[in-house]
């Protein structure tokens, strides 16, 4: 079956947005600071001195994460409010919105330092708490929610610039990954079903 | 901005006929299972980081009311099909700088086939797209 080619731009967009969007950063000395800041050590932060390529692409990828993050923190608030999660299942679930709060924190912080602004959390959420009525439906919508958080740091771990930042977006993605094998364990399904993650 | 305007219809004419065809032959079932990526920050019938697929389809970029696009999407002024969302889905960054989705892409055209059949079917599903 053939289709008739059609016509689509080149680019989805022409690109001045981005190039007026750079110009307002100029160049950072943020790469070990980045690192340090997400890597919770404050100290460290303050003496960073390698150069960051493109730290507006970095701010971009960086809030995006940051924008999951905050979901997340508000996904596990409806599911320990629920009053469907026992201990300690809820113990587990309050323990991995820890994870996404300190997650945020450091994503915020780094996105600050590399002059940016971090997105703030949405002030409502919606989620689909209709068809939330046992526990094992609110652990199954935070397992399908980390193994999207998975896929999502895979993606931006290749196109973060500094790769001390690629670097611990793979850490939380290590910890996301453990989440959903966890969580997975607990509804009864093979908590690592594949050798590799997409 | 005569400048951008020329380089938006320069753009505009590229052919990609081919992207279209593997789209066409895309198993939506293994689409589901690409789309597991996406949601994280999407959902089909909810706006989330991402805004909400249902009715994607044949609806111009950045026309939902009640989602907060960047100025890239805002700027596009292209239409969501098969062929816009082969091409977006491949490297989003890359075809439209700036946006939101700071996601390295589906790189494999099979899976971008695969993904887009799906998304053909389940964003006019009367059941979820109410």
């Amino acid at each position: 079956m053939s289709i008739p080619p059609q016509t689509v731009p080149a680019t989805l967009l022409v690109p001045p947005v981005r190039r007026s969007f750079l110009s307002g950063f100029g160049k950072f000395t943020l790469s070990a600071t980045a690192i340090a800041l997400l890597a919770g050590q404050e100290r460290l932060a303050l003496v960073g001195s390698a150069e960051a390529k493109t730290p507006n692409n970095d701010v971009a990828i960086l809030n995006a994460a940051l924008g999951a993050e905050q979901e997340a923190i508000a996904a596990y608030q409806v599911g320990a409010t629920s009053g469907l999660l026992q201990k300690p299942v809820l113990d587990l679930a309050v323990q991995f919105q820890g994870h996404h709060k300190e997650h945020a924190a450091a994503l915020a912080a780094t996105v600050k330092k590399l002059g940016g602004t971090p997105v703030e959390a949405r002030k409502t959420y919606t989620f689909p708490v209709e068809k939330l009525k046992t526990q094992a439906d609110v652990l199954a919508f935070a397992a399908e929610l980390e193994k999207g958080a998975v896929s999502a740091y895979l993606g931006a771990v290749p196109i973060l610039d500094d790769r001390n930042l690629a670097k611990v977006a793979a850490s939380i993605l290590g910890d996301e990954a453990m989440h959903w094998a966890v969580l997975r364990n607990a509804l009864g399904q093979n908590p690592v079903p594949t050798a590799f993650l997409s | 901005m005569k400048h951008l305007a020329a380089l938006a219809a320069t753009a505009a004419t590229l052919t990609v006929g081919a992207g279209i065809c593997q789209a066409a032959n895309g198993d939506p079932v293994h689409g589901a299972q690409i789309y597991q990526r996406c949601l994280a920050c999407h959902s089909l019938e909810h706006n989330r980081s991402g805004p909400r697929h249902c009715g994607l389809f044949g609806r111009p970029a950045a026309s939902l009311p009640d989602f907060n696009y960047s100025r890239a999407m805002k700027a596009t002024g292209l239409t969501w099909d098969e062929a816009t969302l082969d091409q977006f889905l491949e490297n989003p960054l890359k075809a439209m700088p700036g946006t939101k989705m700071a996601y390295a892409g589906v790189k494999n055209p099979q899976e971008r086939a695969d993904l887009i059949a799906y998304l053909k079917k389940a964003t006019l599903d009367p059941e979820i797209c109410k």
